[in-house]
This record gives structure tokens, C-alpha cells and sequence, in this order.
């Protein structure tokens, strides 16, 4: 493995305290994170949790309203959007989609579409490609520029489980020979991938952050997606400190109630590690069950007082 | 040879077209025919402001369509209205001023139907100049900003992330579209312009495996349009506008026809021999 090869004391991107504001609205807030060459952080979150405006502001599609991004300078980036769709009047094989921000050779083509395993496709027509073969043109697309930091948008949708774990193993080992940065964006909020070096779940703001535990430690889940997923994939538990209510108010673990949840309204304990400070009932420990569907605003608030808002359903 | 008006009109046309080409793909890919509409739409406005304060056509034509289109991105930023009424009001509003205000000037005699449908009579060897001139110069502009302007067509985040600055490529295709409107005005007259643009693009699309072919083809086809409609035109007293759109048609329509659909399943059939699993 890369990790050790993990440089985090210059990063290619470096998040801190960033805010962004659309129509009046807080899309995300105080989102602090980097991504250090041969790192994969991977952010999850439920839908409309800022995942894909965090990764834009990081790569400079969309613009802070408040905090700091720091991009190395001349960092050059490859980038799967989440939604992209080519108008059936533009004709486009996927050799043309390969050269179209920066022309390549044809032998840096193959290769890429070799390593992606759609090396057949190249004179197809991308408005012909099934949904999987479509997303890994894009990463081959993203990956042949060779660049120094990978931005993957929700990379594994519309493909199959077996492809989903083909698609994981094929982003390692991008990983591992080329020493890139990839920032990932999960569409599951419990299942991630296994080399992932730090999970960051988010919802309008860094929820919690931390490393995922391998698939393969838990029997339960072994059985569920087999032995090869148990290499590829990991699981990631959930440690908040506060609940997002229905009404979209906030419950923070010592009880109090408040319109949103900023880093620096006090209520949280995100900069301390886990375990130190504030410990035992008032930390809620949620390790989310294979059908727990959770979203983070599903747990039961149990009156007020000392116990309120902490369950445990693991 | 260029004495002759027919020849000057030919000349002039097929300039027109291999202009139009690649610009009339780019209205296709990022569906904006209605926005082409109202730019041109703006060119009789362009008119009536270069009578009334005496200035060239031209540059006042260009200028107000450009100002036209940053008024319609400026609105659409505001997000008040769908983009389609407010290029719906707009177009037609701009149209209408001009005519009224084209009616108020007495003093001048104008010919009306000529800038709106176009007058192969009234081409000069200026007006060649001009439209090989800044055609010539819309063609080098399009392939500087090729890789950009197709990437950002495809997809502008896309594009922004990987360093190739989108919103500046979109600019300049706006006033290249323009530029293109007001050279055009006196082949195609102001109301048919986009047809100029729209139709070869879209014959076009069906013989072509890639953006380039599609634009090279669809300059040749207008360029064909143009010629055909010009002749008709001659012959049958038409206005050379409508002349060369019913030319363009025909092509288009010529394109539909099973010959061009034998050649796209051979087409298909040869890419599912390649392809593999379809």
C-alpha cells in the first residue's frame, strides 16, 4: 500500500472553515478537509448534504463565500461530475470523449481504456453506452490526463454490484501506481471503500470524520456481499455528537436545540478525539445495521434531561 | 466576373455558409436556436438605431445584439423568469421596437423587406469583403476556442475543473454569434438567420462520427444551400432569403430519405460488429 507514501504535510487541497451560500441558503458550512497525493478521502452523506458542493468548491467549480481553499498551484485535476448527459445531437465516440479538455496520444488512450476494460468500445458512440460502460469511459477519460488529483462523483452509479467492486479495485490501483489524490463521493452512506484513508460524512457541515473498518472483520457482512467485496469494500461508523431534527432544527448532545449546526456555536466536539472529553451517554455511538436505512434525522428523542437525544440501535 | 450581381450574391453566400457551419452546430449541441432567433431578431433594432444616429450598420447591429445577449445572461442570473419567455419577450420586443421606430423616421427610405428576408441585389464588393473578411476571422476564432467551447458544450463543470475556462468561451461564442448575425443580415435577411445556422447542423449530424466532421460537413451543406437557393432565387424572382432556407430544407428532407438511412444502419450494423455486447 501507498499510505505510507501519504504526504499530509502539503497537501494538493486544503479546505478550512468553507461556507458556501446560494439564494440565501447555507449550501454547506465550516467544511475543513485536505487531500494529501496517494490519499483517497471519501465523503459521504444524505442526499442534499453538500457532498458534490464540497468537492467543487475544493476543485474551483464553485466558489467559497467564507473559509479557505488552498490548491497547489498548476494542480492538475480529473474530474467524473455526478450528472452528465451528451446531447444526442453532438456525435461522440469515446475516443473523442478521451481528448476533450487535452489531447493525448493514442497509445495514453489504450492504456486507459484498457485499465477501465472497454478497450472494444472506442469507436462506439457514447449516447450508445449502457450506464456502466458510460461511467467508465469518464474515468478513463479523468485518469488517462494523468492527473495529480482525481475527483469522483458518485463513480460506481448505475453499475452492479460486481462492477461496483471491479470499479473499487480499479481506483486503487490507479492509486497505487500513479500516487494521485482522489477525493470520492459515496453514494452509500454505511459502505465505502476499503482503501478509503479517511471518511468524512457530511450533512451541511462535517458531521464526523474517521476511518472505515474493513468489510472483512464483520461475519455479518461477509455473508451479505461474499469474500471478494470483504477485500474492496469497508464499513464506516457513524460518531456524532447531534441530531438533525425532522423540522430541520438541530439536537446537540448536551440537550439544547438550536436553527443549525455551526462549528463554532459550541455545541460540538469535533476537534477533540474520539473518547476524550465529554464521554459515555452523552456521545452518541450509532453503528448502522446493513437495513437500517438511516439518514441521520431517524432517531428517536427520548424526552429531555440527561439522556435526551442519545440512543444506541447497533 | 464580380460585376456580376449573381456572382457577388453566389461569392458572398457561400462565404455566409462556411461561417455558419460550425457556428450552427454549436447552436444545435447547446440548444439555443430560440437565443440565435432573438439575437437576430435584435439586428432590426441594430438598423434602426445606425438610421437614426447615423452610425454603420454594421457596428450598430453587432453591438446591439451583443448587448441583447449579455442582458439575456445577466437575466437568466437573476433566475425570475424562464430563460424561454424572457427570450420570448426579448425577441419579439426588439423586433417590434425596431419596426416602430424604423416607421417613425420619415426622412429615411428603407427597405424593409430587404433586412428582413434578405436581397441579393443590394450585395456589394464591400459587403464581400466584409463578410470574407469577418468570416474568415469567426473561423480562426472557433478553432482557438474549439477544445474549450466542445468541452464546455459537453459539460461547463466539467470544463472549469480541468482548466479551461467555460464562461470566457461561452462569451466569445456569444459575440461571435453576433459578429455572424450582422455579416449575415443582408444574404439571409434578419428573420431566417437561424435557419442558416439550424438546418445544414442538423443534415449534417447524421453523416458525422465526430464534432469536426459534423462542422466541416455542415458548411459544405449550407454552402450547397446557399448555391441552390440562389440559383432559385434567379430564376423564379423569389426573395433570396426564404430561397435559400427552402434549398436547406430540401437538403435536409433529401437527407431523411432511405438512402441516408441504408447508410446509418450499415453504419450501426458495422459499430455493433466492433462494439461486441450490444
Amino acid at each position: 500500500m501507498l499510505q505510507t507514501n501519504t504526504d499530509r504535510s502539503n497537501p494538493l487541497v486544503a479546505l478550512s472553515g468553507v461556507g458556501v451560500r446560494r439564494q440565501g441558503r447555507w449550501l454547506v458550512r465550516g467544511v475543513d478537509f485536505s487531500i494529501s497525493p496517494g490519499e483517497i478521502v471519501t465523503l459521504i452523506g444524505p442526499n442534499g448534504s453538500g457532498k458534490s458542493t464540497s468537492a467543487k468548491t475544493a476543485i474551483g467549480v464553485m466558489k467559497a463565500d467564507e473559509g479557505r481553499v488552498e490548491r497547489r498551484p498548476g494542480l492538475k485535476v480529473g474530474y467524473v461530475p455526478q450528472k452528465l448527459s451528451i446531447d444526442w445531437t453532438m456525435p461522440l465516440t469515446v475516443e473523442r470523449l478521451m481528448t476533450l479538455t487535452a489531447p493525448l496520444s493514442g497509445r495514453e488512450i489504450d492504456a486507459a481504456l484498457t485499465a477501465t476494460g472497454i478497450r472494444h468500445l472506442i469507436r462506439a458512440e457514447v449516447q450508445h453506452l449502457s450506464g456502466g460502460e458510460f461511467q467508465r469511459a469518464l474515468l478513463a477519460r479523468a485518469i488517462a490526463r494523468k492527473p495529480d488529483l482525481l475527483v469522483l462523483d458518485e463513480p460506481v452509479q448505475g453499475v452492479d454490484f460486481s462492477g461496483e467492486i471491479a470499479l473499487y479495485d480499479l481506483i486503487k490501483s490507479i492509486r497505487n501506481t500513479t500516487g494521485c489524490g482522489i477525493l470520492l463521493i459515496s453514494h452509500d452512506l454505511h459502505v465505502v471503500m476499503a482503501e478509503t484513508d479517511t471518511v468524512i460524512c457530511l450533512n451541511g457541515h462535517v458531521c464526523c470524520r474517521g476511518t472505515p473498518q474493513a468489510v472483512s472483520q464483520s461475519p455479518e457482512y461477509l455473508r451479505l456481499f461474499g469474500a471478494r467485496a470483504g477485500q474492496t469494500l469497508a464499513l464506516y461508523s457513524h460518531h456524532h455528537d447531534h441530531t438533525h431534527l425532522p423540522d430541520g432544527r438541530v439536537l446537540h448532545a448536551d440537550g439544547s436545540v438550536t436553527d443549525n449546526c455551526h462549528p463554532t456555536d459550541g455545541h460540538h466536539d469535533a476537534g477533540e478525539p474520539a473518547g476524550a472529553g465529554r464521554a459515555g451517554p452523552m456521545r452518541i455511538v450509532h453503528v448502522h445495521g446493513p437495513d437500517c436505512g438511516c439518514s441521520h434525522d431517524h432517531r428517536t428523542v427520548a424526552g429531555s434531561g440527561e439522556n435526551a437525544g442519545v440512543s444506541r440501535d447497533a | 466576373m464580380l460585376d456580376d450581381f449573381f456572382v457577388r450574391a453566389l461569392v458572398a453566400g457561400v462565404g455566409l455558409a462556411l461561417t455558419t457551419g460550425p457556428l450552427g452546430c454549436f447552436v444545435v449541441w447547446r440548444r439555443m436556436a430560440y437565443f440565435g432567433d432573438t439575437m437576430a431578431h435584435s439586428a432590426l433594432l441594430g438598423v434602426a438605431l445606425s438610421l437614426l444616429l447615423e452610425v454603420n450598420l454594421l457596428l450598430s447591429v453587432f453591438a446591439v445584439a451583443a448587448v441583447i445577449s449579455l442582458l439575456l445572461v445577466a437575466l437568466q442570473r437573476r433566475g425570475s423568469l424562464s430563460t424561454d419567455a424572457l427570450l420570448g419577450i426579448l425577441s419579439h420586443a426588439t423586433l417590434a421596437i425596431g419596426l416602430v421606430m424604423v416607421s417613425f423616421m420619415s426622412w429615411v427610405r428603407i427597405d424593409l423587406i430587404g433586412f428582413l428576408f434578405g436581397d441579393i441585389l443590394a450585395v456589394t464588393r464591400a459587403d464581400i469583403d466584409l463578410i470574407w473578411g469577418g468570416g474568415i476571422l469567426v473561423v480562426l476564432a472557433i478553432v482557438y476556442l474549439w477544445r474549450p467551447l466542445i468541452a464546455s458544450t459537453v459539460n461547463p463543470e466539467l470544463a472549469e475543473a480541468e482548466g479551461l475556462q467555460p464562461e470566457r468561451a461561452r462569451l466569445a461564442f456569444m459575440l461571435l454569434m453576433a459578429l455572424v448575425i450582422a455579416i449575415a443580415m443582408k444574404i439571409v435577411g434578419i428573420l431566417l438567420i437561424t435557419a442558416l445556422l439550424i438546418i445544414p447542423a442538423a443534415t449534417a449530424r447524421r453523416f458525422s462520427r465526430s464534432p469536426e466532421v459534423m462542422a466541416v460537413l455542415s458548411s459544405l451543406i449550407g454552402a450547397a444551400a446557399v448555391a441552390g437557393g440562389l440559383f432559385g432565387s434567379l430564376r423564379f424572382d423569389t426573395p433570396s432569403g426564404p430561397s435559400i432556407v427552402v434549398a436547406a430544407l430540401a437538403l435536409f428532407i433529401l437527407a431523411l430519405l432511405p438512402l441516408g438511412r441504408r447508410a446509418e444502419r450499415a453504419e450501426d450494423a458495422s459499430q455493433a460488429a466492433q462494439g461486441g455486447h450490444h
